[in-house]
């Protein structure tokens, strides 16, 4: 497991699950599983741009980029990319 | 009559006009009519019959709409559960109840069978999805509603209820902390939903976009106004991606969105420039009070849409709406009473209120509930004598005055229930909850002012002496028992409760001063009314002048 997958995880489990040892893997929904709603989605929206450097703009609250340990672990990684892309050109 | 004849003069009118959106599929109104007609034949085959409950504990969906239609068409009575709701307030609500059918996700069905097993009245459980449980069963018979929905006939059941049959038990939550069914017979929910359709001038045209939980009186309320009036209902499961939903309003030129205060706040935190929202014809809110603040950004922002300030409860669905011409005019008003029903303000003696005092909200209309489940003393309490010999009112037991044109204004609530999100907690149920802890001594719960929530559960427990327990052991044990929208967001761990002087719990007390509200109701009621009786009924509201019923 990645880093960034290992602290999503457990975030996840401490803010969502309260500590209950329910079993969840990396692609499972979290809406599915009924553990987040919109404060929640809030909650881990203040995680990444603390954790992570990085901004999440409105549109890109969307389960796609959210809403499985999985899907976070991309959506982290592709904007880390992009933000450093951003930086070498500027000091280009 | 019945409430069910609403979907059936749909079809025949316009049997191939989109009924309902759910994810990426749609369903025509014959497609809706007939699944549903399907559905009844097989409960009837499984043996329900004419008067009893069918519990449906379903996100929104395809699945939820067709149960509802399906148990009415059979002559039962649907109950709708909240899909977060855990086994054993399941189990609780079944026995109280009695319900003859479950339908639930049928995962849900094998992760609850051993609490559910034995459940007295439940013959039938209906499983969406496999696979079913087979050992430990939930009940007697256990079947997918994928058999029952490709089994039956197309052609609607034979007639068995009559309008003054039941339609829906609702539960609601009650200050003592145990759910009251609230008894709807097909005539209260025909002249609710007629009401409520003809003030927003709901017709084929109109695209719902809803999020509410069917669960939730309101949101069931954008299913049964679609249906009579032929339009097209798009279901959505959560306002936890608004962007997403904003998607789909625009997708789907909605042209009306009911809102929660909950979700006002949120969109007003976004950047609504973005969204093309030239389809939307109007917005509602009910649940509990939209601030002045949002109310005047709103319009700002959507200068074309019709917005309508609602106030209502499960014991009669609506009771006022402002018409929307009003609005900038009276911001905090919920209005006057809804079509072809009375609501207004009484004083102690029960004599009608002038305007500006604060007296006690009654609701007179074919709309009332009929009482609460098995319970005559509640029912006796909120349901009291009418103008007519005979005839029976709707005391909401909220706190309301009158301007001099008689617009309703939201004083406070008499008892102690909580608004969050729009939904009712009721404080002792979260409180008996936290009791159940082995290592909780006493427990208190309040509601304190949450910018997006409205009101946030907040609960501050007594340890036994010698335990150690965190913060995070409370949640987790009230994650572990209570709906998602009854867990506490915050918890506190003191060594001690503030006392009032004849030793009860002082609530107030437990409230920081930035979570008092500037003007504290009790200034705001008249000398001696009951509000000040039992219990602690000046604890503020979120906003706490303008709160309002759902």
């Amino acid at each position: 497991m990645t880093d960034i997958a290992s602290t999503l995880r457990a975030f996840v489990r401490e803010n969502f699950l309260f500590g209950q040892d329910t079993p969840f893997s990396d692609e499972d929904s979290f809406l599915g599983l009924g553990i987040i709603d919109s404060t929640g989605v809030l909650e881990l929206v203040a995680l990444l741009e603390k954790q992570f450097a990085i901004h999440v703009a409105d549109d890109e609250l969307v389960p796609e980029n959210l809403d499985s340990i999985h899907n976070l672990v991309r959506f982290v990684e592709r904007k880390r990319a992009k933000q450093e892309e951003a930086l070498a050109s500027s000091r280009a | 009559m019945q409430l069910e004849s609403f979907l059936e003069a749909s079809a025949r009118r316009t049997p191939d006009k989109t009924a309902l959106v759910a994810g990426r599929w749609r369903w025509t109104y014959a497609e809706l009519d007939a699944s549903a007609n399907r559905l009844a034949h097989g409960l009837l085959a499984e043996g329900i019959e004419r008067g009893d409950r069918v519990a449906i504990c379903l996100e929104n969906g395809f699945e939820a709409a067709t149960a509802i239609f399906a148990a009415l068409k059979a002559g039962a009575a649907f109950m709708m559960v909240n899909p977060t709701t855990k086994a054993d307030k399941l189990r609780t609500l079944l026995d109280d109840s009695q319900a003859a059918a479950l339908v639930a996700p049928a995962a849900r069905l094998v992760a609850m069978a051993q609490t559910l097993a034995g459940a007295p009245g439940l013959r039938l459980a209906v499983g969406v999805g496999r696979p079913l449980p087979s050992d430990p069963a939930p009940a007697r018979r256990c079947v997918a509603l994928e058999d029952l929905l490709h089994s039956g006939s197309d052609a609607v059941p034979p007639k068995r209820a009559i309008d003054l049959d039941l339609a829906a038990l609702a539960y609601t939550s009650g200050s003592t902390g145990t759910p009251k069914g609230v008894m709807l017979t097909h005539a209260n929910l025909v002249a609710a939903i007629s009401s409520i359709a003809g003030y927003l001038e709901n017709t084929a045209d109109d695209v719902i976009l809803n999020v509410l939980p069917l669960s939730f009186g309101y949101g069931l309320c954008q299913l049964f106004t679609a249906v009579k009036v032929g339009a097209t209902l798009v279901l959505e499961r959560s306002f936890a991606y608004p962007h997403v939903v904003l998607q789909r309003l625009v997708e789907h030129r909605a042209t009306g969105f009911p809102l929660v205060p909950t979700m006002a706040a949120m969109l007003l935190q976004m950047d609504l420039g973005k969204y093309d929202f030239s389809s939307l014809r109007y917005i509602t809110n009910a649940g509990a009070a939209l601030p002045t603040e949002h109310i005047r950004k709103l319009r700002r922002l959507l200068p074309h849409v019709r917005m309508y300030s609602m106030y209502g409860l499960t014991e009669c669905l609506r009771a006022s709406y402002l018409p929307p011409e009003e609005i900038d005019r009276r911001p905090d008003s919920v209005g006057r009473g809804i079509p072809n029903q009375e609501a207004y303000v009484v004083d102690e003696e029960g004599r009608r209120a002038a305007p500006g005092v604060v007296g006690e909200l009654v609701v007179r209309g074919s709309h009332v509930m009929q009482g609460y489940w098995n319970l005559p003393a509640e029912t006796e309490q909120r349901l009291r004598p009418g103008p007519l010999p005979g005839q029976r009112v709707l005391y909401t037991g909220d706190l309301f005055r009158t301007d001099e044109e008689g617009f309703l204004y939201f004083v406070g609530r008499k008892d102690d229930i909580i608004k969050s999100r729009g939904e009712k907690v009721s404080p002792k149920e979260v409180e008996n909850v936290l009791c159940q802890h082995p290592d909780v001594a006493e427990a208190a719960v309040v509601g304190v002012p949450d910018a997006i929530l409205g009101q946030a559960v907040k609960a501050v427990v007594v340890l036994r002496q010698g335990r150690a327990v965190t913060e995070r052991d409370v949640l987790r044990h009230c994650a572990e028992r209570l709906e998602d929208y009854m867990v506490p967001k915050l918890v506190e761990i003191r060594p001690s409760l503030p006392r009032t002087a004849n030793g009860k719990i002082d609530k107030r007390a437990l409230l920081s001063p930035s979570e008092l509200p500037a003007t504290s109701l009790a200034q705001a009621l008249p000398q001696g009314n009951e509000a000040g009786g039992p219990g602690f009924a000046s604890i503020p509201q979120a906003f706490s002048a303008t709160g309002q019923g759902g």
